[in-house]
C-alpha cells in the first residue's frame, strides 16, 4: 500500500469536487501522510474469517407504507437556492453531460 | 463535426460476430418515491411533489417504501431470477446537479434478484434465451432543462434548470448478462428484449411502462468479435434509446460503426454514446473515465432487506398470467393459427382484439377488423393501431350494421373513416350520410338492366355458365348505385334476370 | 422569590419543581438565562445565535396554560418552560443552522429535526444554537468557522469538541441543558473538561432525522447537563423510535429516570478497561478516575478489570470510517440547492467549477482534510485494505465490548487523557488531536451507550476530570443508576457541585458594549 501522494491528493480533491491551489495540495499531502501511515495498521487487524459490520445494532425490514406524506411549495423548496428561474433551481453551464 | 464511417450491415456481420448487453431501467408506478413518502406523479409543475428528503437538505435520512420493494420481488420472479434472502442498499457517489445528495442510494453487490432469465420470441418464431444477471432498486434523479444552447442541448447551454420532481422515484434496474449468439438478428432481439421487458413490467402491474414517458428506459451495450474469437471485443454503451424502434436501429447502427472502426485498424473506444432520432446515429459522450470511480459501500441510514421465503413465496401468488403464457391461452381460444396470430402479436393489436371479443365481437370478426381495417389506417398515420381512436364497441356495432344487411362492408369502411374523423357514432353516420344498402329491388333491376345493355357480352359470356364474369356487371351496378347496394342481392338479381342458376 | 443569579444555576429537576409549584414562571427563568447570555456570552462565545424572541414566548405560552390551571397544565410535560441550547448542527424552522461553517452562514433549514418536535412539543423555550467545531469534525471547537468557544473554567483553554459550544453554556449556567451530538466523543469529551454531565444514548435511542450527518453509523444526538438526573430527563424527551429514522430503534427507553433516581450500586459488577488508563493518561486524570473507583467500592459495587484487546485499533478504524461516511454525506454542499455559492474568479463559468470553488470556500482544512481522507479510504482499490478492514475491526471492537460485558454490568474509564489545553496547542498537530477521543471512540464504534460526568479536578491545573461510564447497547439505565450514585457520592465529598468551584465569570464593566456572541 503506497503512502498517499501529491498527485493522489490532486486525484482525490477533484473526486471530491474541492478546488485546491498547488500549496494547500502540498500541504494536505504531508498530513495526509502522517494519518493514513498511522491508520495502516487496521488491515492487520481482523482476517478473512471477520466479518465486517456496517451497522451497530441489528435492525432490518424497517419499512414505510406507500402513502402520499407531505410536500414542499415550490417556494418553499426553492427557500434556500443561491438561484432559482421558473420555479426551478438555476446553475451554470454543466460540462459533461451524463 | 464529421459523421462516423460505418460498414454496411452485411458487411459487419460477415466479418465480425456482435456481443449485446442492455441495461433497462423501470420506473415503478407506485404513489410515492423509493425513499421519500412524495408523491410519484408524471408531469406536475416543478419542484412540487419533493419534501426535503427530496432535496437532500442537510440532516435528512431515507425510509424504503415497501411497495416498491414488493414491485422489484415480483419483477424478479417473472424474469425468473433467484430473490436474496438478505440484500442491502449502497451508495454510488458521484456530483451531478441532478443528484441532490450528490449520490445515488443504488444496490452493488447484493441486489434483490439475480440469474434469471427470459426467452425472447422474434418475429419468425425463433427462440432465444436471455440471460439476467441481476435486478436492483435504486432512485431516479431530477430532470435537467439545458438553456441557451441549441435545441436543448448540453453543449453551448448557458445554464440549466432543475427540477426534483422526479427525484427519488424508484426504478429497478435489469441487467442482462452478455448475450452471445444473435448474429445478424441482434438488432431484432434487442428490440423484442426491451419490448418484453416492457410488456412484462406493463403485464405485472408495477409499471405504467411508457417508453415516451421514460418508463423504460434503455442502455444498449454492442461489441463486436471477429468470429470465433473468444474473447470479448471493447463495447460502447448507447444512452437515450427511448422507444422500440430506436432499440433496434441503435443497436443496428453501433455494429456498423463498431465494424469500420475495426475494420481500419483502430480500437474502438470504450464510452458512453448518445442515440439520435433523427438522424439515426450515435455521437459521442463522455468518455468513461476514472471519473467513474464510484466508491460504493453499504448505506449506512438504511437496514437491510431480508424477503423471507414466505414472503416470496406470498407474492409469486400474486402474479398475473405470463405474458407468453397468455398469448398461447388466447391463440387456443380464438382459433387463429400460427401466422395468424403471430400478424396480429406483430401487429400489436392483441389486446384491441381481445377488449374487442369482450364487447361482443366474435374472434374472426375482430381479427377481420383490426387486421383488415385499422392495422392499415393507423400505419398512414403512423400510430399504434390502439391509438388511432377506434373503440372496441365501434367495431361491434359496424359489424353489427353489417350483419343485420342494413349497409355492406364497403360502406362500413367509409362509415369508420367517419369516426376516426369525427363525425359521431357509426348510426349517426349512416344517419347522415344516408348510406343505406337499396333494398329496394326496384332501383336495383333498373341497373342491372342498365349495366347488363352496356355490356352485352359480358352478358352472354355469363348465360354461357362463366359465371365469374358477372363481378363486371355488379361493378357497374354498385358504380351506378355510388356502391349502396348489397353486392349479394345484386348478383342474386342479376342471375334471375338472365335465367342463370347462380 | 428565587434571585436570578441563584435560578441560573439550579439543575433543570429544581426549575421544574419550581415551576410545576408555580413558585417561579417561565418567562423569569427564561429571561434569566437570556440575561447571563448577554452578560457572559461575549467572553465565551458558546452561542451563534441567540432566539429570545421565540424562547420568551413559549416561557409565556406555558406560563398562561399553568396560570390557567385544569387539563391542560395537568397535561404540561415535567419539563415545560425548562430552556434549552441546542447544538448548531441540529436543524431548527426559524433560527439559523450553519454546523459551524461558512458554508451554510444564514441558512435557514425548512424542517424541523424530530428531536426538535419533541423539544416543542414538551413546550421547552429554544435559547439558541451552540458552537462547534465545523460539521462536528474536532476535539476542541477550534475548527469552528465562527471563532471558538472558550471553556468557562479557563477562557485560554479550550471547551472541548465538536459540542464546545453546548458543554460550555451549561457549564457557564448559559442554559440549564443543551442537545448536542457525539459520533466519537463530542458530547462526552467537552463534557469531561468542562465539568458538565454529557451522554451518548445507544446508537439509535434518539432520531438522527434532522442531525446534519457527520457519520452515519455513528452519530447520536444526547444530552448535556449539569447532573446526571438532568440528562436522564432530557433522553427520555428526546428519545423514541422515530419512522423517519430507519436505523431508529423501537424499544422503549422509559426508565432512564428512574433509574437516576434508584440510589445504588449494591451487587453491580464494574469493569476497568485496562487498555483505556494508565499510560498516556494525565497524572491529575488517573488520580480522580482511581477515586471514584474507590467511592464505587465502598458503595458495595464489585470493581473487576476487563481487557479490549481490539480497542487499540479502534482510532485508526474510526479514522477510516467516519471520514468515509463523511465525504459522502458532505457532497450534498455543493451550492446547488442551498447555502453558500461561490463563482470562480476566472475561466470558464460551469457547475462543477461552481461546485469546486464553493466547496473550497465554504469548508475549512479540516473538514476538506476528513473528505480527502474519505475519498481516498473508500476509493477503487483501496476500499478492502481501509474502509473494508475498518469495518472488520468494528466487529472486534463489538465483540470485545460482549465479552466485557459478560464480566461487568458496566464499564468505567477516564473519558479523556488529558484535562483541557490551551486555545492553539494541538491545532497544528491533527494526529494529537485526534488522540482525545481514544477513550470515547469504542462506544462509537460498537453502538453501545456512554455517559461523562465530572470526577474531580485534576492536582497539577485544577481542571475538570471526566469519569466515563460504558453499557451494553439498550442498557442506558444502568449508565444512569451508577452515574447518579457516583455523582452524589463526588459531590457528598465536595461539599457540593463541582461547578460552584469553576471561576465567576465577570459581566463586562457597566458602559462597555455589551456583545451577545455570534448571534445574527
Amino acid at each position: 500500500m503506497a503512502a498517499i501522494n501529491r498527485d493522489d491528493v490532486a486525484h482525490l480533491a477533484r473526486l471530491a469536487h474541492i478546488e485546491m491551489s498547488a500549496e494547500e495540495l502540498d500541504r494536505m499531502a504531508g498530513e495526509l501522510a502522517v494519518i493514513v501511515d498511522s491508520v495502516k495498521s487496521v488491515s492487520e487487524a481482523a482476517g478473512d474469517d471477520v466479518p465486517a459490520t456496517s451497522h451497530p445494532i441489528p435492525l432490518s425490514n424497517v419499512f414505510r407504507e406507500d402513502v402520499v406524506g407531505h410536500t414542499f411549495t415550490a417556494e418553499q423548496a426553492l427557500s434556500g437556492a443561491p438561484d432559482a428561474a421558473e420555479d426551478r433551481f438555476k446553475v451554470p453551464a454543466i460540462l459533461d453531460e451524463d | 463535426m464529421s459523421a462516423d464511417t460505418i460498414l454496411s450491415f452485411e458487411e459487419a456481420m460477415e466479418k465480425y460476430d456482435p456481443v449485446l448487453g442492455f441495461e433497462v431501467h423501470v420506473e415503478l408506478n407506485t404513489k410515492t418515491k423509493m425513499f421519500s413518502s412524495a408523491p410519484n406523479v408524471f408531469g406536475d409543475d416543478p419542484n412540487t411533489n419533493v419534501n426535503e428528503v427530496d432535496l437532500g437538505l442537510p440532516g435528512v435520512l431515507p425510509v424504503v417504501n415497501k411497495a416498491a420493494v414488493e414491485s422489484s420481488i415480483k419483477i424478479g420472479l417473472a424474469l425468473n431470477c433467484k430473490i436474496a434472502e438478505t440484500c442491502r442498499f449502497a451508495r454510488k457517489n458521484y456530483f451531478y446537479p441532478d443528484t441532490p445528495k450528490n449520490f445515488q442510494t443504488s444496490q452493488y453487490d447484493e441486489p434483490i434478484a439475480y440469474d434469471g432469465y427470459l426467452d425472447i420470441e422474434l418475429e419468425d418464431g425463433t427462440v432465444f434465451r436471455v440471460e439476467i444477471e441481476r435486478a436492483h432498486m435504486e432512485e431516479d434523479a431530477g430532470k435537467l432543462t439545458h438553456m441557451g444552447g441549441a435545441a436543448g442541448r448540453i453543449q453551448g447551454a448557458d445554464y440549466s434548470l432543475v427540477d426534483y420532481n422526479r427525484a427519488g422515484v424508484p426504478l429497478v434496474e435489469i441487467v442482462t448478462k452478455p448475450i452471445e449468439g444473435a448474429g445478424s438478428r441482434a438488432p431484432e432481439l434487442a428490440k423484442a428484449y426491451v419490448a418484453a421487458v416492457r410488456e412484462i413490467v406493463k403485464n405485472l402491474g408495477v409499471s405504467d411502462a411508457r417508453m415516451e414517458r421514460g418508463n423504460v428506459r434503455c442502455d444498449a451495450n454492442v461489441s463486436l468479435r471477429p468470429h470465433g474469437q473468444e474473447r470479448f471485443g471493447i463495447r460502447s454503451e448507447t444512452k437515450n434509446v427511448n422507444s422500440l424502434r430506436a432499440v433496434e436501429h441503435a443497436v443496428r447502427f453501433e455494429i456498423q460503426r463498431h465494424a469500420a472502426v475495426l475494420d481500419s485498424g483502430q480500437p474502438v473506444i470504450q464510452e458512453t454514446r448518445h442515440w439520435h432520432e433523427d438522424t439515426r446515429t450515435t455521437t459521442s459522450g463522455r468518455a468513461k473515465s476514472d471519473a467513474d470511480d464510484y466508491r460504493y459501500f453499504p448505506e449506512p441510514d438504511l437496514v437491510p432487506v431480508v424477503a423471507s421465503r414466505e414472503w416470496v413465496e406470498e407474492l409469486r401468488a400474486t402474479l398475473p398470467e405470463p405474458p407468453a403464457e397468455r398469448r398461447k391461452r388466447l391463440q387456443a381460444d380464438w382459433g387463429y393459427s400460427d401466422l395468424e396470430f403471430r400478424d396480429v402479436v406483430n401487429a400489436g393489436v392483441m389486446d384491441s382484439i381481445e377488449e374487442t371479443i369482450a364487447a361482443g365481437a366474435s374472434a374472426s370478426v375482430a381479427r377481420k377488423w383490426w387486421m383488415g381495417e385499422i392495422v392499415g389506417r393507423a400505419k398512414t398515420a403512423d400510430v399504434d393501431p390502439a391509438e388511432l381512436g377506434v373503440s372496441p364497441q365501434t367495431i361491434v356495432e359496424l359489424n353489427a350494421l353489417v350483419e343485420e344487411g342494413k349497409i355492406n362492408n364497403k360502406m362500413a369502411s367509409q362509415v369508420l373513416d367517419g369516426v376516426l374523423a369525427g363525425e359521431g357514432t357509426p348510426a349517426e353516420i349512416v344517419e347522415k350520410r344516408g348510406l343505406a344498402v337499396v333494398s329496394d329491388d326496384g332501383p336495383l333491376l333498373e341497373a342491372i338492366d342498365a349495366a347488363l345493355a352496356a355490356q352485352p357480352d359480358i352478358a352472354e359470356k355469363i348465360r354461357g355458365g362463366k359465371l365469374q364474369a358477372i363481378g363486371a356487371i355488379v361493378g357497374g351496378v354498385m358504380k351506378a348505385t355510388r356502391g349502396q347496394a348489397d353486392a349479394g342481392r345484386v348478383k342474386e338479381l342479376i342471375l334471375e334476370r338472365l335465367g342463370v342458376e347462380g | 422569590m428565587t434571585d436570578s443569579n441563584e435560578l441560573i444555576r439550579l439543575s433543570a429537576a429544581a426549575l421544574a419543581a419550581k415551576l410545576g409549584a408555580r413558585e417561579v414562571t417561565s418567562v423569569e427563568v427564561t429571561q434569566a438565562y437570556l440575561d447571563r447570555i448577554a452578560a457572559v456570552d461575549g467572553q465565551v462565545n458558546a452561542f451563534l445565535h441567540v432566539n429570545a424572541e421565540e424562547a420568551l414566548a413559549v416561557a409565556a405560552e406555558v406560563d398562561a396554560i399553568r396560570a390557567a390551571g385544569g387539563a391542560a397544565a395537568e397535561e404540561l410535560h415535567e419539563l415545560a418552560g425548562v430552556p434549552i441550547a441546542v447544538k448548531d448542527l441540529i436543524v431548527t424552522i426559524g433560527q439559523p443552522t450553519t454546523a459551524g461553517s461558512k458554508i451554510l452562514e444564514g441558512w435557514h433549514s425548512p424542517y424541523d429535526a424530530t428531536v426538535i418536535k419533541k423539544l416543542r412539543a414538551a413546550k421547552m423555550p429554544i435559547l439558541g444554537k451552540t458552537n462547534l467545531d465545523e460539521f462536528a469534525m474536532g476535539s476542541s471547537t477550534e475548527h469552528s468557522a465562527y471563532g471558538p468557544t472558550r471553556n468557562p473554567w479557563d477562557l485560554d483553554r479550550i471547551p472541548g469538541g465538536s459540542g464546545g459550544g453546548s458543554a460550555a453554556a451549561v457549564a457557564a449556567f448559559e442554559a440549564p441543558l443543551a442537545l448536542g451530538t457525539d459520533t466519537g466523543g463530542s458530547i462526552r469529551q467537552p463534557g469531561a473538561v468542562t465539568g458538565t454531565v454529557g451522554v451518548k444514548p445507544t446508537y439509535g435511542a434518539v432520531s438522527r432525522y434532522g442531525a446534519i450527518a457527520m457519520a452515519s453509523s455513528l452519530d447520536q444526538i444526547g444530552p448535556v447537563s449539569r447532573t446526571v438526573l438532568d440528562s436522564a430527563l432530557l433522553q427520555e424527551v428526546i428519545g423514541g423510535h422515530d419512522p423517519q429514522d430507519s436505523t431508529s430503534l423501537t424499544d422503549s427507553f422509559d426508565n432512564l429516570v428512574a433509574a437516576a433516581r434508584t440510589g445504588n450500586v449494591k451487587g453491580m459488577k464494574i469493569g476497568i478497561i485496562k487498555e483505556l488508563h494508565g499510560e498516556g493518561y494525565q497524572a491529575g486524570v488517573e488520580n480522580r478516575f482511581n477515586e471514584s473507583l474507590e467511592l464505587l467500592k465502598e458503595a458495595g459495587a464489585e470493581i473487576v478489570e476487563v481487557s479490549c484487546p481490539n480497542f487499540k485499533y479502534a482510532l485508526g478504524a474510526y479514522y477510516l470510517i467516519m471520514p468515509s461516511e463523511v465525504s459522502s454525506n458532505l457532497a450534498k454542499f455543493d451550492g446547488v440547492r442551498f447555502g453558500l455559492r461561490v463563482l470562480p474568479k476566472e475561466g470558464p463559468l460551469t457547475i462543477e467549477r461552481v461546485m469546486g470553488a464553493t466547496r473550497a470556500a465554504g469548508f475549512g482544512d479540516e473538514v476538506k482534510r476528513r473528505i480527502i481522507l474519505g475519498t481516498y479510504a473508500l476509493s477503487a482499490g483501496y476500499y478492502d485494505a481501509y474502509y473494508g478492514s475498518a469495518q472488520k475491526v468494528r466487529t472486534l471492537i463489538q465483540r470485545d465490548f460482549d465479552a466485557a460485558f459478560a464480566q461487568a454490568d458496566v464499564l468505567i474509564s477516564p473519558t479523556a487523557p488529558t484535562t483541557a489545553f490551551k486555545l492553539g496547542e494541538k491545532l497544528n498537530d491533527p494526529l494529537a488531536m485526534y488522540l482525545n477521543d481514544v477513550a470515547t471512540i469504542p462506544a462509537n464504534m460498537a453502538g453501545v451507550p456512554g455517559l461523562s460526568l465530572p470526577g474531580g479536578l485534576a492536582d497539577e491545573d485544577g481542571l475538570p476530570v471526566g469519569i466515563q461510564l460504558l453499557a451494553p447497547a439498550r442498557e442506558d439505565a444502568r449508565l444512569y443508576r451508577v452515574g447518579a450514585v457516583l455523582e452524589s457520592l463526588l459531590e457528598e465529598k465536595w461539599g457540593g457541585p463541582l461547578l460552584d468551584r469553576a471561576p465567576e465569570l465577570q459581566a463586562p464593566a457597566i458602559g462597555a458594549a455589551n456583545t451577545v456572541g455570534g448571534s445574527n
